[in-house]
């Protein structure tokens, strides 16, 4: 397997200009002759499929929602970071590059941070002039918020729709690149195979969700812009749709996955309630900014909410425990969301919990309100609140919202080097389904500015070094051989899970790898129960084979159908997560394992053995993956146990 | 207070865009008042799947208020009782229990059905593609603090934007109009500086394409304002009257 990462010569902040000035462009005559696929409209599929589109490409660019504005990037609520240093608080491009290496406990490449924080001021600029409405102050210039894991304030935001925002301008810049008829857009198709031929990738197959019928489109390059793989965990913060099937098509066809047990537990969510549950609600991590989060000093108090005879209101001052306030006085309520989320648990797993369940702690506005006032706080966060309010039926304002970890994002993805392209030659990938950034943990307000950025300004740029080698590749029609294998194949994997025709819903199998899942490969994880994991995952993958239910035929709208395909995928995903995380003998970022901590219940990383990014390679259906390793060299950052006290 | 209630719901059903289609009856018991609506609709399809029937086909993925695809029609209203949620928000304790739910797809000429409760929004791309967008390319813009925007333009403007083009302005409009959707995006846009620049030839492309795709006319009933989840004011048609207004001045 071929890991070479091709980071450009020069110094660390060179290496993208001499990138630029040395890469191979397309001239406009060519380009036209040239077809890119862009699987994926979120931020970073819709913005490179706009950008592609500008430039003067054929682009087809697909998504499984009925419109490109769905994507779960829509979903984003606190905000997307860059360097501007408006605020003049002390931020540069060095500054946002060494927090991100940091943040993501240094198993991050910096060649390609350091590209992500230089073109970060260039995001703003291009949003702004798309008509992006973020928060001004009253001198009418763009107001910033902090985030955690920073000491300055970086963090661009529109109200607490800021994913919203920036996704419908990338949807109107992709929107009208389709009136101008540069891209064709495909609603309701889900990519259900990638088609190699002579060793590249060339197209994809595709799947009408609403016929059910299949098609086969051609590619000089294919780009997956697919987002996370954390529904695997059936409850999550992802949309309903969100999945990582095509990057486990990828994987199949011979591209590496990349530390696939580096998924991100965000500590503020709306805990659970119920067995019915079918997604958890993320409050977004710039409510810490004013909030600040405890629970009961007192055993016996925290017993007496959990039973309902005590309210938090009726908790003194002296009788609370703001624990991260107290055990990281440097950062407090704004500790990297890891780092968060373990202090939440080590609380509620002491018994110090609130809640019905007792898994949950408080994040209160008490001190804010009084601070700003409530309008501040309404201006603020009004329809987080808002949010709140209509799904546990509890008055923020009033009493203290209460919150628990969930998972939220995944840092693994597939395999990249400098230039975004996978393993898979003509193969690329972007935004959350690559592992490029990010390390063991992503900082808030870092995934929106990531998509953009490998969208509107790195991909523009490193594709045409692939494409220019490939001017005189002519379009294939789709009849090809490969092709038409590559159909038949994916056919035949659909009319296989309508035949099992079994005794249990596609969900019921799906919560049931959620839950082993979530105890084994969840927030705190050790050998022993990542060995069970494996083998749980085993039989699971076996009840899915032999025992799954799907009414309907594959014609037709069939949702149980996609919803089994994608679990099938799903559960490949989990065997890899829990493997890598059982090979990787240290806690780091998001990846935290018992038997590596300090007295004090810090993440004790292995730099001599585990500073590498672990490339799963496929081996076919029921073999073990094989690992290879990406070294990973830092020239600049200087590597420490990361330190938030 | 958490609480268990039964329901009998009558659910439309329809086997694809050329099928008469038929309401069905079921019914529901235990369902808890803190599930939300569409986890109240999972349970139902989960009964339905281990009955061995086909369960009920429904647009949903973020269930959080913000992607704009879920899209119910209940007893009688677009994202049913509730104000200012789309049916992903609405919670059961809504209902009472032994209440009888009638649950239908939107129902308008723009917006045909796909299947049982989906429906397709095409043509709310169609219009924004028509020139709902600022035209830049990406790239050789200025820096993003070179024009200074009035805050409270700034913030209008994001009112505007909190569009998540469900369509439930349409649904409930006994015209069928999408002036409010179309409103919301020539006002976002005509309000900043950035989009101004194009805004009375964006109003009349976008107002051409509404026609075009066989919406109805506006003739201010206000009924979308009250549906619209997200609070989009109808003082944005105003706003794009004016720029239509314009634009067939310069013509
Ligand atoms: C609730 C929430 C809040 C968040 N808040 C923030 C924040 O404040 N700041 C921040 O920086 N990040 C935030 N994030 C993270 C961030 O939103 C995501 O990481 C990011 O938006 C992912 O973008 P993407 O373009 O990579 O993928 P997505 O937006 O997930 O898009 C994936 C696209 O791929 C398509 N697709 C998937 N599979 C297929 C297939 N097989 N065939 C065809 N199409 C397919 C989908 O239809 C969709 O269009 C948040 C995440 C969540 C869950
Ligand atoms: S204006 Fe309101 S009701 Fe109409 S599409 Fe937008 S959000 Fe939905
Ligand atoms: S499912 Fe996204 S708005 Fe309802």
């Amino acid at each position: 397997m071929n890991l070479d990462s091709k980071i450009p010569q020069g110094p660390m902040a060179e290496k993208w200009s001499n990138y630029k000035a040395n890469q191979k462009l397309v001239n406009p005559a060519n380009k036209r002759k040239l077809d890119i696929i862009v699987v994926g409209t979120g931020l970073a599929g819709a913005s490179a499929a706009a950008s592609f589109g500008e430039m003067g490409f054929n682009v087809k660019n697909f998504t499984i929602q009925d419109s490109p504005r769905r994507a779960h990037s829509i979903a984003a609520q606190g905000g997307i970071n860059a360097a501007k240093n408006y605020p003049n608080d002390g931020d540069s491009v060095h500054r946002l590059f060494y927090d991100t290496v940091k943040g993501g406990d240094y198993r991050a490449r910096e060649a390609n941070v350091h590209r992500l924080a230089e073109v970060s001021n260039d995001i703003i600029d291009q949003c702004v002039a798309q008509g992006v409405p973020f928060a001004r102050e009253y001198g009418g210039l763009l107001d910033n918020r902090s985030f955690g894991g920073a000491q300055v304030s970086r963090t661009f935001y529109a109200k607490g729709q800021t994913g919203q925002q920036l996704l419908i301008g990338a949807y109107q810049a992709l929107m009208r690149q389709v009136n101008a008829g540069t891209v064709d857009l495909y609603t309701r198709t889900e990519i259900v195979d990638i088609v190699m031929v002579d060793g590249k990738a060339r197209g994809v197959i595709a799947r009408d969700l609403v016929t059910g019928e299949f098609q086969r489109h051609f590619g000089h390059a294919v780009v997956l812009a697919t987002g996370g793989y954390g529904n695997a965990f059936f409850l999550s913060t992802n949309a309903m749709g969100s999945n990582g099937s095509a990057a486990i098509k990828a994987y199949e066809k011979g591209a590496a996955f990349a530390n696939p047990c580096f998924a991100q537990i965000h500590p503020t969510c709306i805990p659970v309630h119920g067995e019915f549950q079918s997604k958890l609600t993320l409050m977004s991590e710039s409510l810490r900014n004013d909030g600040r989060i405890w629970v009961p000093k007192k055993k016996e108090d925290a017993e007496a909410i959990r039973a309902g005879k005590l309210k938090p209101t009726q908790i003194a001052e002296e009788n609370r425990d703001y624990y991260l306030e107290r055990r990281y006085p440097a950062f407090g309520n704004l500790v990297p969301r890891d780092v968060a989320s373990r202090a939440a648990k080590e609380r509620c797993d002491a018994g110090f919990g609130v809640g019905t369940t007792g898994l949950a702690v408080y994040l209160d506005f008490k001190s804010a309100i009084e601070r700003l006032g409530e309008d501040a706080i309404r201006a603020r966060y009004g329809n987080l609140f808002q949010m709140y309010e209509k799904i546990v039926d509890d008055n923020p304002y009033e009493t203290p919202m209460m919150i628990y970890p969930a998972i939220h994002y995944t840092m693994g993805g597939i395999w990249v080097d400098y230039e975004l392209q996978t393993t898979v030659p003509g193969l690329f990938a972007a935004g959350e389904a690559n592992f490029s950034d990010h390390g063991a943990n992503r900082l808030g307000a870092s995934a929106l500015m990531q998509g953009l950025a490998d969208g509107y300004f790195v991909l523009p740029y490193t594709i045409q070094n692939y494409l220019a080698d490939d001017i005189s590749t002519p379009r294939m029609t789709g009849d090809e051989k490969e092709f038409v294998d590559a159909e038949s194949e994916a056919k035949a994997k659909f009319e296989k899970l309508l035949a099992i025709k079994g005794n249990r819903s596609v969900d019921s199998i799906h919560k049931e790898l959620g839950l082993v899942m979530w105890d084994f490969v969840g927030m705190a994880r050790n050998k022993e129960g990542l060995e069970k994991a494996i083998e749980r995952i085993a039989e699971i993958k076996k009840e899915f084979w032999s025992n799954v239910r799907i009414p309907g035929s594959g014609e037709g709208m069939n949702v149980e159908l996609e919803k089994a395909s994608r679990l099938a995928d799903f559960i490949t995903t989990g065997d890899l997560m829990a493997r890598d995380a059982l090979h990787r003998e240290e806690s780091c970022g998001g990846h935290f394992r018992e038997e590596f901590q300090t007295e004090e219940g810090e993440a004790m990383r292995q730099d001599d053995q585990f500073a590498y990014a672990a490339c799963w390679e496929y081996q076919g259906a029921d073999k073990a993956p094989v690992m290879h390793k990406e070294d990973l060299t830092f020239e600049v950052v200087k590597v420490a146990q990361r330190n938030y006290k | 207070m958490e609480n268990n209630i039964s329901l009998t719901l009558k659910v439309w059903r329809q086997n694809g865009p050329k099928d008469k289609g038929r309401f069905e009856t079921y019914k529901l018991d235990k369902v808890s008042t803190d599930s939300s609506f569409l986890e109240m609709m999972d349970i139902l399809n989960e009964q339905l799947v281990n009955e061995g029937k086909e369960p009920v086909a429904f647009d949903h993925d973020c269930r959080e208020g913000i992607c704009g695809m879920c899209s119910l029609y209940i007893n009688g209203r677009p994202h049913g009782p509730d104000d200012d949620v789309t049916t992903c928000q609405l919670h059961m304790r809504k209902f009472k229990d032994g209440e009888t739910i009638t649950i239908e797809p939107w129902r308008s000429a723009g917006f045909p059905v796909i299947k049982d409760l989906i429906v397709n929004r095409n043509a709310f791309d169609t219009i924004i593609a028509a020139g709902g967008y600022t035209s830049v390319s990406t790239g050789g813009v200025p820096d993003a603090n070179a024009i200074p925007i009035p805050k409270v333009d700034a913030d209008e403007a994001m009112d505007a934007a909190s569009c998540i083009g469900c369509g439930a302005c349409v649904a409930t409009c006994k015209n069928g109009s999408a002036m409010l959707f179309v409103s919301a995006k020539v006002s976002h846009l005509a309000l900043l500086p950035q989009g101004k620049v194009e805004a009375a030839r964006r109003a009349k492309n976008m107002v051409a394409k509404m026609d075009e795709l066989g919406f109805g006319n506006c003739t201010n009933t206000g009924a979308c304002e009250v549906e619209c989840p997200k609070g989009v004011s109808i003082s944005n048609i105003a706003r794009l009257n004016r720029e239509f207004l314009k634009a067939k001045l310069a013509d």
